[in-house]
């Protein structure tokens, strides 16, 4: 069992609990077998865990300094030389400092980068605003060959970080500041970049969600099968891009509602890459965007933020409750209220 | 030129107590910024209860000389500070990082009295106190900004594009302090990412080097005494500090960057402060 320690604290069982440690470990891992893999942070080795495979190879692993944008360059020249480069920062520096460095010289060129970010969406609470980063995904999906993944927990961190190597172009993973309970219960399933992963039956309604999300939304359906009897399917989206739309399709076909869980701002994330899907299928259906409602959050510790968004199950439950009341118009008549 | 007795241990009282301060924050907070925020206590002291032209019963004035934290991560420094100097009560302080409260890790302008630029991300303040100092030249004001920044902030290429033009605008109305605690994160900054010859790089830049002790407040004093009157090439104060000062086992060690202590441990650490020479 590994054990993690701070200054004044020791995290026990750091194998089921956090995503970022996860990561560093599974990159070390693969460095053994694979010697193009580098390591890049900017200050962060620590903060983002990718100090384990600077620990474990020395010669592979470059720290830039507080330097996002030199680092993002690099990375880019790094992989033209042939390298597989893996760089960690927290999501805000890595897709607002570094974007454009990511766009140009990683997206445009096409180059194997991969880049796991930590601290995405309101983990990082109570660091304040411009610690916060609701914003990645919108930014990250609209960079061309890029794929952009927001895996559930930290054994689906793992999947996500191996499966990257398989993807020929630029990935970026974004992972939460690494205290997020577990979502899997152990490694067999099937992860697949682009492939929805189904998590609970269910033909009254679809929850697709991503990252923190999935966890609560599991929670959510179950509560409701006990109380309401309701049956929700809910789909963990783990890939933002390519969003799987045949899982997507299907669910509006089954169920007719869809609800999709974010932490992030609902403009431009999850819920946008699936409602474009619905829109361009012509099929009517209820359906909801829920997670930051375009503001910059509050301060405060990640979980009071999380039910104060009502991005916890209780939040959950009852948004989807809500909509159960909700019919979507199949007639033509726009007027009748 | 040094500053009276009685003053000077004014103000060292004042550094004492924010010391404690600073201790409180972290304990309320469940974390800080601890090591960079008792590096600055001498710097902030010396600004809000000496230097700066402010109103803290009218925080907006517009005359007002600018304060820009460019090291957000010291708001655990910055805040207790701006409620010793009047601008919200101390009790204020036990809300830090809970829900909904104004004061977080790093600061944000439009919630906490007195603060003038939301800052966290390295490498923003800088830019922001050009565009005060031309601001101020555009409106014919006297009012003066400090940038207040780290070493290893100094990493980040927006830094040297605003020294830049610091330099090319010759904007004497900007002070510019790097608290040279020689830290980061993950190491030492020259470990990390080497900043040496650091003054020669500013020199180079086009600015006036002022090298000091950052915990000494004479040498702050004539420091900043210097810089207000500076006419032909913007200053830097390069502040020679050390990371946790005040608190022994914190005092040069990396670990304490960022840490949260129950109570025993802040109680040793007040301890610690209250050993220190001079003050209360
Ligand atoms: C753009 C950006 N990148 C990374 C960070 C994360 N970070 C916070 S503090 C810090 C180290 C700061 O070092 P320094 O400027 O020397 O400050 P000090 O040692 O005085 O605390 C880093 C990397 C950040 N806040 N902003």
């Amino acid at each position: 069992m590994a054990a993690v320690t701070g200054t004044t604290w020791t995290c026990y069982d750091s194998s089921t609990m956090t995503s970022r440690e996860i990561y560093g470990r599974t990159l070390a891992e693969l460095g053994k077998t694979n010697d193009r893999i580098v390591g890049l942070s900017a200050d962060l080795a620590k903060t983002t865990a990718i100090v384990h495979f600077a620990d474990a190879f020395p010669d592979r692993f470059f720290n830039f300094g507080i330097a996002e944008q030199n680092m993002f360059g690099a990375a880019a020249g790094l992989a033209k030389a042939g390298l597989i480069p893996f760089a960690s920062t927290m999501a805000i520096f890595a897709c607002l400092r570094g974007g454009e460095q990511i766009r140009t010289d990683i997206c445009y060129q096409n180059l194997p980068v991969k880049i796991i970010a930590t601290h995405a969406g309101i983990s990082f609470g109570h660091a304040g605003t411009t610690h916060h980063c609701t914003e990645d995904l919108a930014v990250m999906r609209s960079f061309a060959n890029m794929t952009v993944i927001a895996p559930a927990d930290g054994i689906e961190t793992s999947k996500a970080v191996r499966a990257c190597l398989d993807i020929e172009g630029p990935v970026y993973i974004r992972i939460g500041r690494g205290f997020e309970p577990p979502c899997y219960e152990n490694e067999n399933y099937d992860f697949i970049p682009g492939k929805a992963v189904e998590m609970h039956a269910g033909t009254d309604l679809t929850i697709i969600c991503c990252g923190i999300a999935v966890l609560q939304s599991v929670q959510a359906a179950k509560t409701l099968l006990e109380q309401d009897g309701l049956s929700v399917r809910v789909l963990n989206m783990h890939t933002i891009k390519p969003i799987d739309k045949e899982a997507v399709l299907k669910a509006v076909q089954d169920t007719r509602r869809i609800l999709t869980i974010e932490e992030h701002n609902v403009v431009g994330g999850l819920g946008d890459a699936v409602g474009s899907v619905i829109a361009e299928s012509g099929k009517g259906c209820v359906f909801r965007k829920h997670g930051i409602q375009d503001e910059f959050s509050l301060i405060g510790y990640a979980e009071d933020l999380y039910a104060h968004y009502g991005l916890d199950a209780n939040g959950i439950i009852s948004h989807v409750r809500r909509m159960m009341g909700m019919e979507f118009e199949a007639d033509e008549n726009w007027e009748d209220d | 030129m040094s500053i009276a007795a009685t003053e000077k241990q004014r103000l060292a009282d004042l550094a004492k107590e924010l010391r404690l301060n600073i201790v409180d924050v972290m304990t309320y907070s469940g974390g800080a910024h601890i090591g960079g925020s008792l590096s600055i206590v001498e710097i902030l002291i010396m600004l809000y209860f000496r230097c700066l032209n402010i109103r803290p019963q009218e925080p907006d004035w517009e005359d007002r000389d600018r304060l820009i934290l460019s090291k957000g991560h010291a708001a655990a420094g910055l805040i207790p500070a701006l409620a010793m100097r009047g601008y919200f009560p101390l009790e204020q302080l036990k809300t830090f990082n809970h829900f909904g409260s104004p004061f977080a890790m790093h600061p944000d302008s439009r919630k906490v009295i007195g603060c003038d630029a939301s800052t966290g991300s390295l490498g923003h303040g800088l830019p922001m106190a050009v565009g005060l100092g031309l601001g101020a030249r555009t409106l014919k004001k006297s009012f003066k900004t400090v940038c207040i920044m780290g070493d290893g902030e100094c990493c980040e290429g927006s830094v040297w594009e605003a020294a830049m033009a610091l330099a090319h605008f010759k904007l004497t109305n900007v002070i510019t302090v790097v608290d040279r605690n020689r830290l980061m994160i993950d190491g030492g900054t020259e470990e990390v990412m080497a900043l040496e010859p650091f003054a020669e790089k500013w020199r180079s830049f086009g600015f006036e080097v002022l090298e000091v002790n950052g915990h000494d407040l004479d040498q702050l004093a004539d420091a900043f005494d210097r810089a207000w009157s500076a006419h032909d090439r913007p200053v830097l104060i390069l502040a020679n500090t050390v990371k946790g000062r005040g608190v022994d086992f914190m005092e040069g060690n990396v670990k304490w960057h960022y840490a949260s202590a129950d109570s025993s441990l802040a109680q040793k650490a007040r301890e610690s402060i209250g050993r220190q020479e001079g003050g209360i």
